[in-house]
């Protein structure tokens, strides 16, 4: 009965438990974090608006981002993911999102930044819908812990109406 | 040598009870374990309700060894979510994030693409040759939960197999010498 085998699994068994009920913990505090972030987004210039061959459109921005999302970071925040989304309505499409730029934020002192970037991920539509098309930009994160839980949130932003012409 | 007799077969039948009791046990563990996992998989409505990450693909979010734990809902599936799919010709599950999402206006169809945070490129590279796009087939669940670590035992296990049968033999051999 108290043979070196059974201290060792009596010990192994409450050191998980207690490891996991400390995991549980800190993922559970994170619901009393109640963050305010905030962000603006400018679209500075089209670079080039064209149809490609095989009929879609395609669209090159140039764009201004800053946000301020300091207040996302708790002690159980490994990282967070921040992306901007284009976001649209076509006759076909009830949905269209389109990632713009992302970026991987490791710590809250580089929570609060300024980015001057063309977009990193082609803006291309399911077809030839984007002259005069309006969009909605989404600033969206996703909060990975340390443990336990993901969170994620979006801001959504002024829109902006593309040209009507290619150019 | 009426006693004696007797004695023999009380003997006899404490080591068959106790040899029964251990493999109900053996089996009340077994069957435990598979209780938990099917009722993850009814809970998740994932049929892989827990992946080990693999690769280094969503580093520094998720380290190779890490554990994901999935949930495949009926809610649409949106850019940015982490999604685990299979594509077309590989075995392995890939756990990546969407950047793109067209959704039909008419059939509710879902076209999505992804890409890992560590890449440079996104994933129409990995998928079938002609795919350009993941539909809601291929898509095992999304990510809602991580625990760093703990599934560097089953890497360990899978590529160094002669472990997991020391391991085994070695719980097996517990559980039968091991007299309450």
């Amino acid at each position: 009965m108290h043979s070196f085998g059974y201290r060792a699994n009596a010990l192994l068994t409450f050191a998980v438990t207690i490891l996991a009920l400390m995991c549980a913990m800190a993922s559970f505090s994170d619901n009393f974090n109640h963050p305010s972030p905030s962000s603006s987004v400018q679209v500075l210039n089209v670079n080039w608006f064209q149809k490609q061959p095989n009929g879609n459109d395609e669209v090159s921005l140039t764009l201004n981002i800053s946000a301020d999302l300091q207040s996302l970071f708790t002690w159980n925040t490994k990282q967070v993911f921040v992306f901007l989304a284009a976001e649209y309505e076509t006759p076909k499409n009830s949905l269209n999102q389109i990632s713009l730029w992302d970026g991987i934020i490791a710590s809250k002192e580089h929570a609060k930044f300024w980015t001057h970037t063309s977009n990193k991920y082609r803006f291309i539509d399911q077809g030839s819908n984007l002259r005069g098309k309006e969009f909605n930009l989404t600033l969206h994160w996703h909060v990975m812990p340390k443990t336990g839980k993901m969170f994620a949130d979006k801001l959504v932003m002024s829109g902006y109406r593309l040209p009507k012409e290619y150019r | 040598m009426e006693w004696i007799r007797e004695s023999v077969d009380s003997i006899k039948s404490i080591q068959f009870r106790k040899t029964l009791s251990q493999a109900v046990n053996l089996g009340l563990i077994l069957t435990s374990a598979l209780i938990i996992w099917k009722g993850l998989i009814c809970i998740t409505g994932s049929e892989s309700p827990v992946v080990v990450v693999l690769s280094e693909s969503m580093e520094p979010g998720f380290q190779r060894g890490d554990i994901l734990f999935l949930h495949m809902s009926k809610d649409p599936i949106r850019a940015g979510e982490i999604i685990v799919f299979n594509v077309d010709g590989h075995d392995i599950p890939i756990v990546h994030r969407v950047i793109k999402v067209h959704e039909r206006q008419d059939t509710g169809e879902v076209y999505i693409l992804t890409k890992g945070d560590n890449n440079d490129k996104d994933d129409r590279v990995l998928y079938a040759q002609g795919q350009h796009w993941l539909q809601r087939h291929h898509v095992m669940g999304r990510a809602v939960g991580f625990l760093p670590y703990v599934g560097w035992m089953t890497i360990i296990m899978t590529e160094k197999p002669v472990i997991k049968y020391i391991i085994i033999g070695a719980l097996g051999l517990l559980v039968i010498t091991s007299k309450d």
